[in-house]
C-alpha cells in the first residue's frame, strides 16, 4: 500500500491549514456561502438534508488497520458512530459539524488520509479493481498507476474549476471490474499487436441524466504518456466543456456534441505540446509507485492439501460453505482467497458500517490479511490476502458481529445511495426501499436460485447509486410532489457494458418489491438452462417482463 | 487608480477593464480580443481575454504582447486557468493578470498556472490575497511556477 514520505504528508498537512483558515474566514463572514461552496466541497464537505455530510477519500480503496481504528475513532467522538461506503470506494459521515471538520482532518492527516477533491468540479477519487494484486485474471496491477493518476491530479492548479465533476477509473484485468466504461476516463491496461502493456484510454463515459458508455480517444498509448495525455483531454475539457447548464456539462456531452473524432484531433493538438515534456514518467517514477504495490509476505503452502481441508470444513458446516462459496475468491496464490465482507445485511442500510464493526475489521485486517482492508464500489469490503486455513476462525468472528451474510453478487446485495434520508438533492428515499426488497428476499436458496444479480438504487438523477447500470435498476422520481420509482432492466457494468432500458411507468414505494418479485417470476419462467438473469433479459428483451408487470390482475 | 497585486506587493496601475461593447478601445481600457485583433500594430500591446475566446488567435503575437488579462466573470469559470497555462506554455513572457471575481484563495493555482498580477473587482481582498499570494508549499505536478513534477525532484 501506499505510504506517505515528508512530502505527501507535508502536502495534506498544508491542506488542513488552510481548510482550518477558510473555515474561519467563512464563520466570521469574509467569505460568503457562495464563494465558501466550492472551497469545502473540494475538502469533502456538502451540506446535507440534515447535517454538513464529510466524504473521506479512501484511494482506489485501500485502507490499512491504523487507518480503519482511526475512522472508528472519528464516527465515535465526532459523529454517530457509523460510516457509510460510498459507491466510489469512498467514506461517508453523515454527522459532522462544520466547526470540527478541520480537527477530523487533522486526525486524518495523521494516519495519511485526506478528504481531498472527493466532491466538487475536480477530479475525484481515482477507482479501480477491489481485487487489484490478487486476482487471477489480472494483466497487471492497477495500483500503482492509479497511485501515479492520485498524485497528478491532487491540487491540479489548472482543473480545480471544472465544468462539473470529472471521475476516473482504471481496469487491468480481463473482467471490469472498475465499470470504466461508465467513467468520464476510463483507462484499460491492456497488450498491443506486439505484446507490450500500454493504455487504451476512454472519455466520455457517465452516468446521471444522460447516461453515455464511453467511446475510445487512443487505442493504445505508451505507459510512459499517460499523465500527459490525461492532461491533454482535461485541457480540452476544461475550455469547451459547457458551462450553461450543469445538466450538460459532463465531457459525455463535449464528446457527443464534438464527435469522439473531433474531440480525438483536439486532444491531439494539445498533446503535441505536452507530449514528451516533464510530465512524461521516467522509470524512476514507475518503478518507485510499483514498489508500493509488491506482493505481501505470502507463506508458502501445499495449495492443494489446504483446498482438501477446506473443503472437509465445508462439508462439515454448510453454513460455513456456503459463505465461502458466495463471499469468498479464488486467489492467485495457492492456499489463499480473497474473503468479500457483506455489508448488505438486512435491517442496515447498504454500505454502513459501525465504529466496532470497524475496530474489529481493523483487528481482522492485522490477524489475517497483513493489515490491510479494500473498500469495493458495490459498497463492501475486502480482505484480499486470507490464508484458507484461517478462514474458519474468520468466518465465526464475522458470524458474531453480524457481518457474514452470504450474499455478494445477489439479488440482496444491493447498491444503494443514501437517498432520501440524508441527501438534500434526492427525489426521493432509497434505503427503505432496498429495506423492502431485503425483506421480501428473505429465503437465501430462492436468491440463489436466481443467480447473479446486481441490483442498484438511485434517489434521484444524479445516479450515485449506479441505477442505470444494474441488471435490475431502480430509480426514485418526483410524480407532482410524491416520491415514485421507475424501474429499468438489462443494464450492465461490466466490458459488455450497457445501459437499462425503462420498464414504463413509474410506481408506488410499497409496490417496488411485487414489482421485482414480478420481474423475477418471468425470468425464473423463461430462463433456459443455466442462463443468468442478464442472458435470459438479452435474449428475450423487455417485452415479456413489461407484459406480466403491467398485466391487469382483473 | 486601480489597486493590485504584483511582484509580492499591493501596486496601482491605469489600465481599466475592457469596454467590449466599444469598437475601438476607450482610451486607457484594455482592448478586448476582437479590438485588439483590430490594431494596425500590435507591438507592446494589451489585451483582456474571456472566457470562451479562442486562445489560438494570440499565440502568433505572444512576443508583441506586454500584458494579457484573464477576465473572470465569476470565481468558479476555471477556463482562465488554461488560458495562463496555455499562454506561458507557447512562450509568453509578459505581464499575465487575472481580473475581476476570483478569491483570494484561487491566487495560488493562478500563479502554478503562470499568472503573476491580480486585480481583484473587489479592493477589500487585497491583503488576504497579498497573504496567500506569497504562502509557498508542496505540489506533486509540474506546472508554470515548477517545470518539475514532483516525481522527478522527490530525494
Ligand atoms: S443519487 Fe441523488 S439522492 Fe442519491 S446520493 Fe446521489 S444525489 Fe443524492
Amino acid at each position: 500500500m501506499y505510504l506517505y514520505d515528508q512530502y505527501d504528508q507535508r502536502i495534506v498537512d498544508e491542506r488542513v491549514n488552510q481548510f482550518r483558515q477558510q473555515t474561519t474566514r467563512y464563520l466570521e463572514g469574509e467569505l460568503s456561502d457562495a464563494e465558501f461552496l466550492p472551497l469545502r466541497l473540494q475538502n469533502g464537505l456538502y451540506v446535507q438534508r440534515l447535517a454538513p455530510m464529510l466524504r473521506i477519500a479512501v484511494p482506489y480503496g485501500m485502507l490499512n488497520s491504523a487507518q480503519l481504528r482511526k475512522l472508528a475513532h472519528i464516527t465515535r467522538h465526532y459523529d454517530k458512530g457509523y460510516a457509510h461506503v460510498s459507491t466510489r470506494q469512498n467514506i461517508q459521515l453523515n454527522w459532522p459539524q462544520l466547526e470540527e471538520v478541520p480537527d477530523i482532518l487533522e486526525e486524518l492527516a495523521s494516519v495519511q488520509m485526506h478528504a481531498i477533491q472527493t466532491s466538487g468540479n475536480c477530479i475525484r477519487n481515482t477507482t479501480t479493481d477491489q481485487f487489484a494484486g490478487v486476482a487471477a485474471d489480472e494483466r497487471e496491477d492497477p495500483r500503482p498507476w492509479c497511485e501515479l493518476i492520485r498524485q497528478w491530479s491532487t491540487f491540479h492548479p489548472e482543473f480545480a474549476f471544472l465544468p462539473r465533476k470529472f471521475k476516473i477509473a482504471v481496469c487491468a484485468s480481463e473482467e471490469d471490474r472498475a465499470a470504466i466504461h461508465a467513467h468520464d476516463i476510463g483507462v484499460e491496461l491492456l497488450a498491443n499487436a506486439a505484446g507490450e502493456y500500454g493504455f487504451r484510454v476512454l472519455a466520455g463515459g457517465g452516468l446521471g441524466r444522460t447516461p453515455v458508455i464511453g467511446a475510445v480517444v487512443c487505442d493504445w498509448l505508451e505507459k510512459k504518456h499517460l499523465l500527459t495525455y490525461l492532461e491533454a483531454i482535461l485541457r480540452v475539457y476544461n475550455q469547451h466543456g459547457r458551462r450553461d447548464n450543469k445538466y450538460k456539462a459532463r465531457i459525455k456531452i463535449l464528446v457527443k456534441a464534438m464527435g469522439v473524432d473531433a474531440f480525438r484531433e483536439a486532444v491531439e493538438r494539445e498533446w503535441e505540446i505536452l507530449r514528451d515534456g516533464p510530465s512524461t514518467l521516467t522509470e524512476e517514477a514507475i518503478a518507485r509507485s510499483k514498489s508500493f504495490f509488491t506482493a505481501p509476505a505470502y507463506a508458502t503452502l501445499d495449495g492443494e492439501a489446504s483446498a482438501q481441508s477446506l473443503q472437509a470444513r465445508c462439508a462439515a458446516e454448510p453454513i460455513f460453505g456456503n459463505w465461502v462459496l458466495r463471499n469468498t475468491k479464488a486467489h492467485r496464490v495457492p492456499g489463499y482467497r480473497a474473503v468479500t465482507i457483506s455489508l448488505k445485511a438486512t435491517g442496515f442500510a447498504p454500505g454502513d458500517v459501525t465504529d466496532q464493526q470497524l475496530e474489529l475489521l481493523a483487528d481482522m485486517a492485522d490477524g489475517f490479511s497483513f493489515g490491510e482492508l479494500r473498500t469495493t464500489h458495490q459498497q463492501n469490503m475486502v480482505l484480499a490476502d486470507v490464508e484458507e486455513s484461517a478462514l474458519y476462525t474468520l468466518w465465526q468472528q464475522l458470524q458474531a458481529a453480524g457481518l457474514a451474510t452470504a450474499n455478494i453478487g445477489y439479488l440482496t446485495d444491493i447498491i444503494c445511495c443514501p437517498g432520501g434520508d440524508y441527501c438534500s438533492l434526492a427525489n426521493a428515499k432509497s434505503l427503505p426501499v432496498a429495506e423492502a426488497i431485503q425483506v421480501r428476499f428473505e429465503d437465501f436458496d430462492y436468491l440463489y436460485d436466481l443467480g447473479p444479480l446486481e441490483l442498484n438504487i438511485s434517489g434521484c438523477m444524479n445516479a450515485c447509486g449506479h441505477h442505470h447500470i444494474g441488471h435490475i435498476g431502480i430509480l426514485g422520481v418526483d410524480k407532482k410532489g410524491a416520491e415514485f420509482y421507475q424501474i429499468s432492466l438489462g443494464g450492465s457494468q461490466s466490458k459488455d457494458a450497457a445501459i437499462g432500458k425503462i420498464l414504463g411507468p413509474s410506481f408506488s414505494q410499497e409496490d417496488v418489491p411485487e414489482i421485482v418479485e414480478k420481474i423475477l417470476a418471468t425470468y425464473v419462467a423463461l430462463r433456459e438452462e443455466e442462463e443468468t438473469f442478464l442472458q435470459t433479459y438479452n435474449r428475450v428483451g423487455i417485452a415479456p417482463f413489461k407484459e406480466q408487470v403491467y398485466a391487469k390482475t382483473h | 487608480m486601480p489597486k493590485l497585486i504584483k511582484d509580492g506587493d499591493i501596486t496601482e496601475d491605469n489600465w481599466l477593464p475592457a469596454d467590449t461593447d466599444a469598437e475601438a478601445p476607450p482610451a486607457g481600457h484594455l482592448p478586448s480580443l476582437a479590438q485588439w485583433q483590430a490594431l494596425p500594430d500590435k507591438s507592446g500591446s494589451a489585451l483582456q481575454l474571456e472566457p470562451g475566446d479562442d486562445v489560438s488567435n494570440v499565440l502568433p503575437s505572444l512576443d508583441q504582447l506586454v500584458l494579457v488579462a484573464v477576465h473572470f466573470p465569476v470565481f468558479t469559470d476555471g477556463r482562465g486557468f488554461s488560458y495562463g497555462r496555455e499562454l506561458r506554455e507557447r512562450g509568453y513572457r509578459g505581464e499575465l493578470r487575472a481580473l475581476g471575481y476570483f478569491l483570494p484563495d484561487q491566487i495560488h493555482y493562478l500563479q502554478r498556472c503562470g499568472f503573476d498580477a491580480f486585480q481583484f473587482s473587489d479592493e477589500a481582498r487585497l491583503e488576504e490575497g497579498l497573504r496567500q499570494a506569497n504562502l509557498s508549499a508542496e505540489h506533486y505536478q509540474a506546472a508554470i511556477d515548477e517545470p518539475l513534477p514532483l516525481f522527478r525532484r522527490r530525494v
